[in-house]
Parts: C-alpha cells; structure tokens; sequence
C-alpha cells in the first residue's frame, strides 16, 4: 500500500475542494440568476471538461503550465514555481477539471430558489448578504453538497489529466490512481488490488455520507414541527 | 395619498392612480392585466420604464429624478398569491426574518406579538409545510406588518383559499388594517371581494386604469363600456343622443326615448352607449297611481327567466327598443305575484337617474 500517495490524493480533492467550492457558489449562483443571453455558451464552457478526453485537457494544461507558456513564465518569476509535473500545477489542473462537478450542481441549487422568495427576502429589509445567508444559501445548500461531495470524490479517483499534467513522482504528484496503474505496470496485482479497493470505498463513503446528509435534512425538513 | 405613476412595455402599463391613505384600496381586473406587476413595481421589485411612486410626500421611485429606493428600504410589507414563506424556517422563524434590523434578542417576542396579533400564536414552531392554506397566509400576513410598514400589499391572498376560509380572513384583515391604520393595496381578480373590502377601488384593463373612485360610487356608475363590462352590469345597449341639455337628455333606443340625468358631452345625433342595472330596472303594475315619476316607461315581453339564488334574471324583449335584450332582476315572490312568465308583456321603468351613458 502506498500511503503517501493516498495522502496526496486527499490532499489534492482537500485544496481542489477548498479553492472550487466557494468559486462554484458564486459561479452557480451568477449563473442561475443572470439573463445573459451568454449563459448556454458560458454553460457549455463549463461543462466542457465532461465531454473532453482526458488526454485532450490534459495536453492543453500541461500546454498552459509549460516553463514557456506565458503562465509558466509568471509563476517562475512571482513565485519561483514550476507548475507543470508539480503538486500546484495538479491542484491547477483539478480545479479546472472539477468546473462542471461544482459549478453545475450549485446553479441547479439556487435554480431552485424562487423568484417569489428572492422577492419576499427583499420585502422583509434584508441586505443582498442577509438574503444570500439566510434564505438563498440555506435553500440551495442540496445543490452546494452534492457538488462538494463530486468534487470531493471525482478529485480522488481523476486519473487521465493528473497523469498528463502531473506525470508519476512519487510524493510529490503521484496519486492512489497513478499509484494503482503504477504497481498494474510492474504486475503487481495484490498492491493494485488492495489500493483500488481502498478507491473504492473511500469514495463510496464519501458519497453515501453525501446522500444521507441530504436524505436526513430532507426529512428533517417534511417533519415539520 | 399615495400616488403611483407608470409606464411600461412588457407587461404594458400605462396608469395613474391616486389612492388615499389609511385605507384600504382595491385594483381590480381580468387575469393577466398587470396587476401584480403594478405592485412589485410599487414595491420596488419591478423596474419599468417610467415610475414615479410616492407615499404622504415620500417619493420611493422617480425615474424622470434619477429616483430608486430598492424594496428593502421601502417601507411596506407583501403578501403573495402563495405566501412565498421560507420553507426552511418555521413561523416564528419567518415572522422574525423581517425584523433583522432588531437586536437579535427582542426578534423573537416581536415575532410571536405579530403571529398573536393575527391569530396563531400557538402555531409559532411550526414549518410551512404542516400549515394549511390559511394558516400560511396568516403567517404571511404577520411577517409582512413585522416591521409596521406604512403600505401593506397584497397581491391576490385569497384566491387560493376555500369559501369559509376566505370569508373568515375577509373579517379579520378589515379588523386589522382598522387597529394598525395602514394603508392597504388589495389586487384582486374578484369584484365582489374587491367590493366588500375596499373603499377605494381601482378598475384595471390590459394595464390600463379605466376608473378609478370611492367602491360604492364605482359599483353605481360604470363611466365606459369596458368599466361596465367588468363591473358586471348586464344590459348594454347602443342609443342616438336626441336632445342635449346639461343634466336633462333624451337617448334614442330604436324607436324609444329613454331620458337620463347624467351630462352627456356629445353632439345630438351622436351615438351613446348607455346601460342600467338589472335591479334598477322596475316593474310597473298595472293602474300605478304616479307613473310619470318612474321615468321611461317601455313594454316588453319576457323572453328567459333564470333563477338565480334568491333573485331571478328576466330577460326582455323591449316593444321598438333598440334590438338588445334588456335584463331586470325580480325577487322570487315578485315573479310569482304578477305573474312574469316567458311570453307574457310586462311594462317595466327605466329611471333617469339610473339610466347610464357610456363612452365608448
């Protein structure tokens, strides 16, 4: 078992979760109230990660992040970092893959608040703040934990794009994924198999922790007084 | 009074009202109309093209000034068609919503005083969803005089409520707009509510105002085709002005002369729609000592009799009359006693009082 490359994958879905989150609130919550007639463009902008080969966003990136990309150039002379093959340059390239997983779910959240109740909050005195804490976040919050649980869980087990970004350096860009396709390589399939089973139910729990925090705040909701 | 000015594309609107303050004023009209948008631009929730809002010499909205209040800082509380409660706060929770510019501490009591004011103290900790239609529209209602606004709106708050609920909550939102003095915009599809309710009424047609005036006045005198069309009144007919002479006119109905009382400003010959209500149409029994007091006086033969609750509508075929049916409601025992049955000849009385020109 390689435990360092399961601390790395969490701690890559933690910071992918961390940075994409409160960025796919404010997103999903533009995106569900504006009438741009951009809106489906910027839609399909965003979904475009879902539709795209691995390999084809990952070349982009890897592209982007190169030491003579533009960005490369940036990042090595304000931080002295390279991103490309790099534990920044993977969080990079995370955030940019789970767009859809954060962004869409939240959108459909606050889709789901209606005009009427936006309405009500403003006519009760609340500030945009007071209205977006107390009625609109609250409401859509389903939308807001589905999407962190999908990010949470599709960061785990990303496989396509970390391999072409990140490449496979143990410790620092190795992930349990990597690390499983690495020990199928050397043809050992006892590792492969124990870490790929270890995959498999972190994100299951992960994702059934989700369902059931939704499950429980649905009833609590019907029940009533 | 407060004075609401607006002009708007989509919905159209194009209106001035001025509605007196500490009352309770209706709008009333078809479905469609523009009615709840004339509100939420009250409210500050709509923007339309030309505004100009005010309340007791408090402008809110004046588009020509550069003038906008958002709704929050309006001082007025609305009801909803469907109550728009927060679902994920019980009623005390959405009473206290409106009372955030409270220290956190008071909210609470200030919340339950309102709840109690209209009735429902003891459902206090209850979500929305275990409310009934009423019960929801009562913690609406609450929510909304939370912060003892100086307008209250409401936007069609019966219509999803049953007879006996509707009636009872009738009663109980005169009782209140009488203990808090506020004033009170109604907008309603029903005229009888409008009616029972209001004692300024606002009658609205494709966002347009067709009249505007004190509710018993306006019920009375129908000033258009449209008014009297949507004020229910049946008998609508088409005349020839005849003879004009200030308050005292003759309207050519085919080949009768009908006189009216109320100033005509047209030309004689001109044509002058005119209606009456069904109940201000008399029956003249036979050998009436002092028929030249009842007005005109026309013969007819009943057409249709429709029994209608405690009334029956009788329509009549009037002896050289203009061609269209005219309608007079009898009560019951009135039908019996002189015998009205179809085919029968009757002479009924159209007074010059209740004898009403139209524009068109």
């Amino acid at each position: 078992m390689d435990w360092n490359a399961l601390q790395l994958s969490a701690e890559l879905a933690a910071w992918t979760l961390a940075v994409l989150l409160p960025l796919g609130i404010l997103a999903g919550r533009w995106l569900a109230l504006t009438r741009t007639r951009a809106r489906p463009w910027l839609q399909a902008l965003f979904a475009l990660p879902l539709v795209l080969p691995p390999t084809v966003v990952g070349y982009y990136l890897l592209t982007l992040m190169g030491s003579r990309s533009t960005l490369g150039v940036l990042m090595d002379s304000l931080f002295d970092l390279s991103l490309a093959f790099s534990f920044p340059g993977l969080v990079l390239a995370s955030i940019f893959v789970n767009l859809p997983f954060a962004i869409l779910p939240v959108q459909r959240g606050f889709e789901a608040v209606s005009q009427e109740l936006h309405d009500a909050a403003a006519c009760c005195g609340m500030s945009r703040w007071q209205a977006f804490t107390r009625v609109e976040l609250p409401l859509a919050w389903p939308g807001v934990l589905s999407a962190a649980v999908l990010t949470f869980g599709h960061t785990l087990g990303e496989f396509g794009v970390v391999l072409m970004v990140g490449g496979n350096i143990p410790g620092q860009t190795r992930t349990l994924s990597i690390a499983i396709f690495d020990r199928v390589q050397a043809f050992d399939p006892a590792a492969a198999g124990r870490m790929a089973l270890l995959l498999l139910l972190i994100s299951l729990v992960t994702v059934a922790l989700g369902y059931g925090t939704l499950e429980r705040r649905g009833k609590a909701g019907a029940g009533g007084n | 009074m407060l004075r609401v000015s607006l002009e708007h594309d989509a919905p159209p609107l194009a209106l001035d009202l001025e509605l007196p303050l500490g009352e309770l004023s209706a709008i009333v009209g078809p479905s469609g109309g523009g009615k709840t948008s004339i509100l939420r631009a009250m409210a500050g929730l709509l923007r339309t093209r030309r505004a100009r809002v005010s309340l007791d010499g408090e402008t809110w909205a004046d588009t020509a000034q550069g003038v906008w209040q958002p709704a929050r800082l309006r001082p007025l509380g609305f009801v909803g068609q469907n109550y728009a409660l927060f679902p994920h706060l019980n009623a005390v929770e959405n009473v206290a919503a409106a009372l955030l510019h409270l220290p956190a501490a008071t909210r609470r009591e200030r919340a339950l005083a309102c709840l109690a004011a209209v009735g429902i103290a003891g459902l206090a900790e209850r979500s929305p969803r275990a409310l009934s239609g009423g019960q929801r529209q009562r913690v609406a209602m609450a929510r909304a005089i939370a912060r003892e606004p100086k307008l209250l709106l409401l936007d069609e708050p019966f219509s999803a409520l049953d007879r006996s609920t509707r009636k009872r909550l009738h009663i109980e939102l005169k009782r209140l707009q009488a203990s808090l003095g506020v004033t009170v915009v109604l907008v309603t599809h029903d005229l009888d509510e409008a009616a029972q309710l209001s004692g300024h009424l606002c009658l609205l047609h494709h966002g347009r105002l067709l009249q505007q005036g004190p509710t018993h006045e306006l019920l009375r005198r129908p000033t258009s085709v449209e008014s009297a069309r949507l004020l229910d009144f049946p008998n609508l007919c088409q005349a020839r002005l005849s003879v004009s002479a200030g308050s005292s006119n003759i309207l050519q109905w085919g080949e009768v002369n009908i006189g009216t009382s109320t100033a005509i400003e047209a030309r004689p010959g001109a044509s002058v729609p005119w209606t009456i209500r069904a109940s201000d149409v008399f029956l003249v029994k036979a050998g009436h000592s002092d028929e030249a007091r009842l007005g005109t006086i026309v013969t007819a033969q009943v057409a249709e009799l429709i029994e209608l609750g405690d009334s029956v509508l009788v329509s009549l075929s009037v002896e050289n009359g203009g061609g269209e049916t005219l309608r007079m409601r009898l009560r019951p025992g009135a039908v019996r006693r002189h015998d009205v049955s179809p085919g029968a000849l009757v002479r009924v009385a159209l007074h010059p009082e209740a004898v009403i020109p139209l524009i068109e």
